[in-house]
This record gives C-alpha cells, structure tokens and sequence, in this order.
C-alpha cells in the first residue's frame, strides 16, 4: 500500500491500483469511528471507580494503548511496512522503555524511600 | 537539480528517502514526549496525598478537541488516498477540512482552555492550618470516605492586588463548588460538565498560605506539566498546520502536475507526522483531563 507497484504509469494497472486504494478508504473511516467511540468510552470509564486511582490509571491507559496501536497500525500504516522501519522503531522501542523503567527504578530507590 | 529518490524507492532501502527522514525523526519525538511523560509520572507518583489536583480541567472541551484532532487524522489519510485516486479537487477539500481541524484545536486550546486557568486563583493551606478552614476542606468527610485530603482552596480572586500588595492581609475568593461545600457527596468526585465558582466568598489569611498564585505553570507540578506538554503538543498542530496550509495552496498543484506520487508521498509524510501528534494526544488527553 505504501510503495505503489512503480506506480501506474500504464492506466488498467493504475485503475487497479485506484480500486484498492478506494477499499482503503471505507477501512479509515471504520478506524476513525472506532476511535471516536473509545474516546466516549474513555471519558465514560474515568467516572467508574476500579477501586483505587491506579486500577483507573491502568484502564485508562490500556484502552490508550489499543487507541493509539490502531492509529499507529493502520493510518501510519506500520500493520503493513519495510523491514527497515520496524528495525529503526525497535530501537526506539527499546530506549522508550528503557527510559521509563529508570523513571521506575529511581521510584522503588531503597534509600530515597 | 533533481532531488533523487522522492517517489521511486532507492534501491539499497527499499524505500523513498523522505519515509526513512520522517521515521527517524519521528524516533526522536517518541524520545522527546517520552521524557516529559517519564517526568510526569516521576513527579505524580511522587506526589503527597492531596497534592495532585483532580478535576480541573474541562472535560467536555477536552473531548471535543480529542474528537476534532481523530477527524482531522481521517481527512488526512482521504486527502492522501484522494491523491492516489488522481481526484486533485476531493484532496483540496479534505485537506481544506483538515488545516480547519487543526487551527480549531489550536483556538480552543490557546484561546479558551488556556486563558480560563490564568484567571482561576488557588491557595495551598499551610499543613497545620488545615484545621483552621475546616469549613471550605471537608477534611473530615473525606477522612471517614478513605479519600485524600484537600489542602488546596480554589475559585475567583477577588481582590487581585492581594496578589503583590503584602499590606493585604488576605485573598477574598469566590470558592470553587468543591469548596463552598466541601462535605456534599458529589464533590468527591471531578465533575463531567464545568462547574463556574460560586457566589459565596472565602477569606483566607496569607499567612495561613503555603503558596497562592493562578493558575499559572508556576502553580503547582501538576499545572507546570500541563503548560509545557500541551505547549509543546500545540506547537506541533501548528507547525503541523502551517505545512499542510502549504500542500493546499497552489504551489503544490505544480508539483502534482508534474508527478502526482511526489505530492502523494509529501502529504503521506506530513500525515505520519500529523498521526503522531494525535497519538501523544491521545494520552494526554486521559493522563490530564480524567485521571
């Protein structure tokens, strides 16, 4: 989807190529709505009580994280990428989480608590 | 000179150059937002009991902008597929609705929410004067819920002078809902719809004050976070918009008539970055307004 077949010069490989395209689209909008539709139950969810804050902590960034995988997945199309992208966001994966678990770390620090 | 590899995938990448540009540099904002979101969670766990404010900001409007930043995120990608279909006039319009969607986040923002917080006015109560404002706290109540306790009074200064004047001895508030009653049940918990001060005034003597100032990022962690991640966050729509006002306009109809894929693959790497921005936004939004 991201890198056309050399596109289209030739009109019936382009028409095809449009065809697909226009599939694509229908698949953005049901995304967007989806979207829309967890942003209610975002908004909705934070008024129910979990018990404690960080259980509603928990669920609030649970149903942002399947948010954002959709936008990360299907509008900036990485469900489907180049091998080279995904070895770049590894990295970035790594040092993410690597930078948040030194956030953690200095937390539980023994001494300081 | 021709800028190799802008629509055909260079041979040893398999991709055209601006996608790898866009991912890296993409990279490096996951980093920078990173570290302020690891920052925020350092400074909120840290938090005593009280002193992280729940319920301050408009929920309703914070969902409105949640709302209009995912739209313009479609129209984004319809605009592109718009150029991959050759329909130039559909591209313009949704891009159009797009660069609309993103300056309407930006007055809502900077226009509304921000301005609101400057003129709301709130005093920290000295630890052991709690007791003294019993009456606008509702620490009791709150002890028998198994809540934390209030330590802040907030609502509409109304003697502003008291601000830098040290000869006033005390700040006169419209208190805040939360504390013109402070024992009701329903104040327990953050409201969905804004709820405006009341009439009933508060006095509070400054030297009962920890601190007091609006609503300003010097206010409080909570508010120096805001401030600095929603600036940052909004000055990546506008940059975000003043690219896209550059794809709309007619110049770049001369680089779709030269190659149609060139201006595909540009809106294609203006939309990654535009998605991303919707992403951090998407955390935001609950981290800062519900939680």
């Amino acid at each position: 989807m991201n890198n056309p077949p050399e596109v289209a010069q030739d009109a019936a490989e382009h028409e095809h190529y449009a065809h697909e395209v226009a599939h694509h689209v229908k698949k953005y909008m049901m995304v967007g709505a989806t979207l829309l539709l967890f942003t209610g139950i975002t908004v909705a969810l934070s008024y129910v009580d979990f018990g404690t804050r960080k259980a509603n902590i928990a669920v609030a960034m649970l149903v942002a994280m399947f948010k954002a995988g959709l936008v990360a997945a299907i509008f900036m199309h990485l469900s489907a990428e180049k091998k080279l992208i995904y070895r770049v966001l590894i990295f970035t994966g790594l040092f993410v989480f690597a930078l948040f678990w030194l956030t953690f770390l200095a937390w539980y620090d023994p001494v300081h608590h | 000179m021709e800028i190799p590899y802008t629509v055909a995938a260079r041979p040893d990448t398999g991709l055209w150059n601006a996608k790898i540009g866009i991912w890296l540099f993409l990279a490096s904002e996951v980093m920078l937002f990173g570290g302020l979101f690891s920052g925020y969670i350092f400074l909120r766990l840290d938090a005593e009991p009280g002193y992280w404010p729940h319920g301050l900001l408009n929920v309703p409007v914070g969902t409105f902008n949640t709302a209009i930043l995912i739209a313009s995120s479609v129209t984004v990608v319809l605009a592109w597929a718009a150029l991959k279909m050759r329909q130039y006039a559909r591209y313009q319009v949704y891009m159009g609705i797009t660069i609309l969607c993103g300056i309407i986040f930006l007055v809502v923002k900077l226009g509304y929410e921000w301005p609101q917080k400057y003129e709301h006015f709130g005093a920290y109560i000295k630890k052991d004067s709690l007791e003294k404002y019993e009456q606008y706290l509702g620490n009791h109540h709150l002890m028998s819920e198994g809540l934390p306790p209030r330590v802040e009074i907030s609502g509409h200064l109304h003697n502003r002078e008291a601000l830098n004047d040290p000869n006033i001895k005390e700040f006169e508030v419209a208190l805040d809902p939360v504390n013109a009653d402070p024992t009701n049940k329903a104040m327990d918990r953050p409201h969905f719809l804004y709820v405006p001060p009341t009439e009933k005034i508060g006095k509070i003597e400054k030297e009962d004050v920890e601190r007091a100032t609006m609503f300003l990022p010097t206010h409080n962690t909570y508010f120096a976070s805001y401030f600095t991640i929603t600036g940052l966050h909004g000055l990546h729509v506008l940059a975000g918009v003043l690219v896209f006002i550059y794809m709309w306009l007619p110049v770049s109809k001369r680089v779709y008539q030269r190659n149609p894929e060139h201006l595909a693959n540009r809106v294609e790497v203006a939309g990654l970055f535009w998605h991303f921005v919707d992403l951090v936004w998407i955390f935001v939004f609950p981290l800062f307004y519900l939680l």
